[in-house]
């Protein structure tokens, strides 16, 4: 298969993923908003939205402060924000029509249906009403152009690599959300802790779709570590990092079989895993949550390098 | 304007045997029935995607090329006069470019100018004396034919260096397999759908002595922005090829290798759909940026093909068209079995002198042109743009051909107010192997849609037919 034609598909799934990423924060952000200050706290959650987007470099170029109105054009449709949703979909389309015979007619309809839709919404949306439908159709066409890879895709390297993109996309979001709210899951906080933190936890399970399943998994109420364990160690959450690594080295052992040979890709992507498994909450915390966090964001980039110089180029 | 041939009713007005069974039918078939088909093919032709992009036109990013659904139908013996016509003037095109970059015998001979070849943009001095594998330049060919009569039919351009509309032939047979069986049912009708495989049965024997038992072949698109993109992706996936854009090869030690997920692999033959000038960036345009930097010279070494090779171009420049008659009998001895349209040579006096007093009468043509782009048709034009046109051609004569308006043959066409005749020509391709020649019969039908128009182009509102050549 052309490296060209992996990274495509590889990127299409990347930023459709990560397109439903920013449609969640934004809707988590907008929440937030709603609440009395007292509950929401001081901070600004429009400034916190941009930074686990992490665009505030790029926001700042142009805007100069950080308010719903401009955040959620920035995020949502401007064009000169490289990852605003429209772009991640004008990307995505693009992406898809350079390897147009590669896809299956049902993902194809699904990426071109949402892109020649995304024209409805126009430059933004009129209401907070049609916002949060526009944020409702953006995790919909994630969901269905994600469906439709899995039920339609032969299971060969065109399948592995778009799985690839998917969950290498999935661990950087879910790492950076805890990147900025790290300090808001301390254990310290705890005693701190009143309805003003509950609403800001509940808001980073909510971002990363786990409120329901944190009840799920550990039958409590809202508590700042178990979020951080639920986040971070659980492989029953879909979107924690240790789900997304068993994932990572599964899809990337496939190819190496089918291509008989392992590489950096994989080594690398097993060593982050094993250090994923091996690890207990108390050990994080005790060594730092926040340099674990840095250093998971810092290997992850380096998987993305070691898969892109190895099969992508 | 002259009346022209209608191929289903000719002269006068009852059908011609090729035709019968399609009259037939037409006077059975309610006009409803008609109108619903052709909705259908519509539908069908926007899901399958089938697009092309107009240049200059930022809204028509991906638009549809009509499509008729009525087809153009060809005896079994005049497709016999016209594929005979192919080879020869194929094989003639072939002898001839080897020649220019070779021994030079027909400019000795002082058949065609030498300024004509030498002063030429598209000839490619890098070609002189250079092998190709078993001296074919032109693999891939597309001949433009108009017909005026029932006997005669006219070569209107050729097409050597990256002919293409051969995926509208085959997507135009089968949506009308899907919408009409039972008029298929009526005929015995040669098919094309072995288009790719002939194709890829050419690129294989064509492939440098040093490829191993199963070549492998690529298709070099410019991308997605190229007008013909949809056709790169679909021949690829017809031919089981890779579609490659320049930057998925390159070049080491004088091989051509691609970038796939499991390392660099070599490249036997490339069926390039992009210009001579892009090919290459070291060799040609630096700034291009679609092109492979080395790739020309893993060429002349011998271990890649090109199809076609570089340098086509002075086989198909409108110039030298004129000069296709000689050019048969210099290599073949043989009178040219498909004529060529008579053609006034503005880069001679008399000729343009003739030109500039007839000027009304003709169709004026850029002899590098292509797509109908800048070309005049006398007869049509206004008098302000005759006079322009006048103009252009004083200042630089040398850019500009002539000829007669041609009464290019009609077909039954449906349209607004029905089935009416329209014009068309053919554009059937011609493949050139080590082994042999193919040629699908048939080809892609161009009509022009609009009553009395005389150009076929899809970018200046020509629409496409099916078209059937009867066996037997």
């Amino acid at each position: 298969m052309l490296s060209r034609t992996a990274d495509n598909l590889y990127w299409l799934a990347r930023y459709v993923e990560r397109a439903e990423y920013l449609a969640r924060i934004l809707e988590v952000s907008q929440r937030l908003t709603t609440l009395p200050l007292a509950y929401a706290g001081s901070s600004n959650e429009w400034d916190s939205a941009l930074a686990t987007a992490g665009c505030v470099h790029a926001f700042s170029e142009i805007y100069s402060q950080a308010s719903e109105e401009t955040v959620t054009d920035f995020l949502c449709f401007s064009a000169a924000n490289p990852s605003s949703i429209r772009n991640c979909f004008e990307m995505a389309r693009s992406n898809a029509r350079a390897v147009r015979t590669a896809l299956t007619v049902e993902m194809w309809d699904a990426i071109n249906g949402t892109w020649i839709e995304l024209k409805r919404f126009g430059n933004g949306a009129t209401s907070r009403d049609e916002f949060m439908r526009f944020l409702r159709w953006v995790q919909e066409n994630s969901l269905r152009f994600d469906g439709s890879a899995y039920r339609t895709m032969l299971r060969n390297d065109a399948y592995w690599f778009s799985r690839l993109g998917v969950y290498m996309e999935r661990a950087d979001n879910t790492a950076r959300i805890l990147d900025v709210k790290y300090h808001l899951l301390l254990p310290a906080h705890e005693r701190i802790g009143g309805p003003l933190d509950y609403f800001q936890w509940a808001a980073i399970l909510r971002s990363v779709s786990a409120l329901t399943a944190y009840h799920w998994v550990y039958r409590e109420s809202v508590k700042p570590w178990l979020i951080a364990d639920l986040l971070i160690l659980r492989d029953e959450l879909p979107r924690s990092l240790a789900s997304c690594y068993e994932n990572l080295v599964l899809y990337l052992d496939h190819i190496a079989r089918a291509y008989g040979r392992q590489g950096p890709a994989q080594r690398h992507a097993r060593a982050i895993r094993a250090r994923l498994e091996n690890s207990r909450m108390e050990g994080i915390f005790q060594n730092g949550l926040h340099e674990f966090i840095s250093e998971f964001i810092t290997d992850n980039n380096r998987l993305g390098a070691a898969i892109s110089e190895q099969y992508l180029t | 304007m002259v009346d022209a041939f209608d191929e289903m009713t000719g002269a006068d007005g009852t059908p011609r045997p090729a035709y019968a069974q399609l009259a037939r039918w037409l006077a059975e078939v309610r006009p409803d029935v008609l109108d619903f088909r052709r909705r259908e093919a519509e539908v069908l032709f926007r899901r399958i995607g089938i697009t092309f992009a107009v240049y200059g036109d930022p809204d028509a990013q991906e638009r549809l090329i009509p499509f008729d659904v009525l087809p153009r139908i060809l005896a079994a013996d005049e497709w016999q006069i016209v594929r005979s016509g192919l080879e020869q003037r194929v094989q003639a095109i072939n002898h001839y470019i080897r020649d220019i970059y070779g021994r030079r015998e027909i400019l000795k001979a002082g058949i065609i100018p030498e300024d004509l070849v030498f002063q030429n943009p598209v000839f490619r001095p890098e070609m002189n004396g250079m092998k190709v594998p078993h001296d074919i330049y032109v693999h891939i060919a597309g001949i433009d034919i108009v017909r005026v009569d029932p006997q005669t039919f006219y070569v209107l351009e050729d097409n050597a260096r990256t002919p293409s509309g051969v995926s509208y032939m085959l997507e135009n047979r089968e949506i009308m397999l899907r919408l009409f069986p039972e008029l298929f049912a009526r005929h015995r009708i040669a098919p094309v759908e072995n288009y790719p495989d002939e194709l890829l049965a050419t690129f294989k024997s064509i492939a440098p002595a040093n490829a191993g038992a199963e070549p492998t072949v690529v298709l070099l698109t410019p991308g997605v922005y190229n007008s013909a993109y949809y056709e790169h992706s679909f021949l690829a996936d017809k031919l089981g090829v890779e579609l490659v854009e320049g930057r998925d090869l390159f070049v080491r030690d004088e091989l051509v290798y691609m970038r796939t997920t499991q390392g660099p692999k070599r490249v036997d033959v490339v069926y390039r759909r992009i210009d001579d000038d892009f090919l290459d960036p070291l060799a040609f345009r630096p700034d291009s940026a679609l092109g492979v930097p080395g790739l020309l010279s893993a060429y002349q070494a011998g271990n890649v093909t090109l199809a076609n090779a570089v340098g086509t171009g002075i086989a198909d420049d409108k110039a030298v068209y004129s000069y296709m008659p000689g050019i048969i009998k210099f290599y073949l001895g043989a009178e040219p079995i498909l004529r060529n349209v008579p053609t006034w040579r503005c880069r001679e006096p008399e000729h343009l002198g003739y030109v500039l007093d007839h000027l009304d009468e003709l169709v004026v043509k850029e002899v590098h042109g292509s797509g109908g782009y800048g070309m005049l048709i006398g007869p049509q034009a206004e008098k302000h743009t005759l006079a322009a046109f006048r103009a252009k051609l004083k200042s630089n004569p040398t850019n500009f051909i002539a000829q007669p308006t041609l009464a290019l043959s009609t077909c039954p066409t449906c349209v607004e107010e029905g089935v009416a005749p329209r014009h068309v020509d053919l554009r059937p391709f011609v493949l050139t192997g080590a082994d042999r020649v193919r040629v699908v019969p048939g080809g892609l039908t161009r009509v022009a849609l609009r009553k009395g128009s005389l150009v076929v182009n899809s970018s200046q509102g020509g629409g496409t037919k099916d078209t059937w050549v009867l066996d037997g």
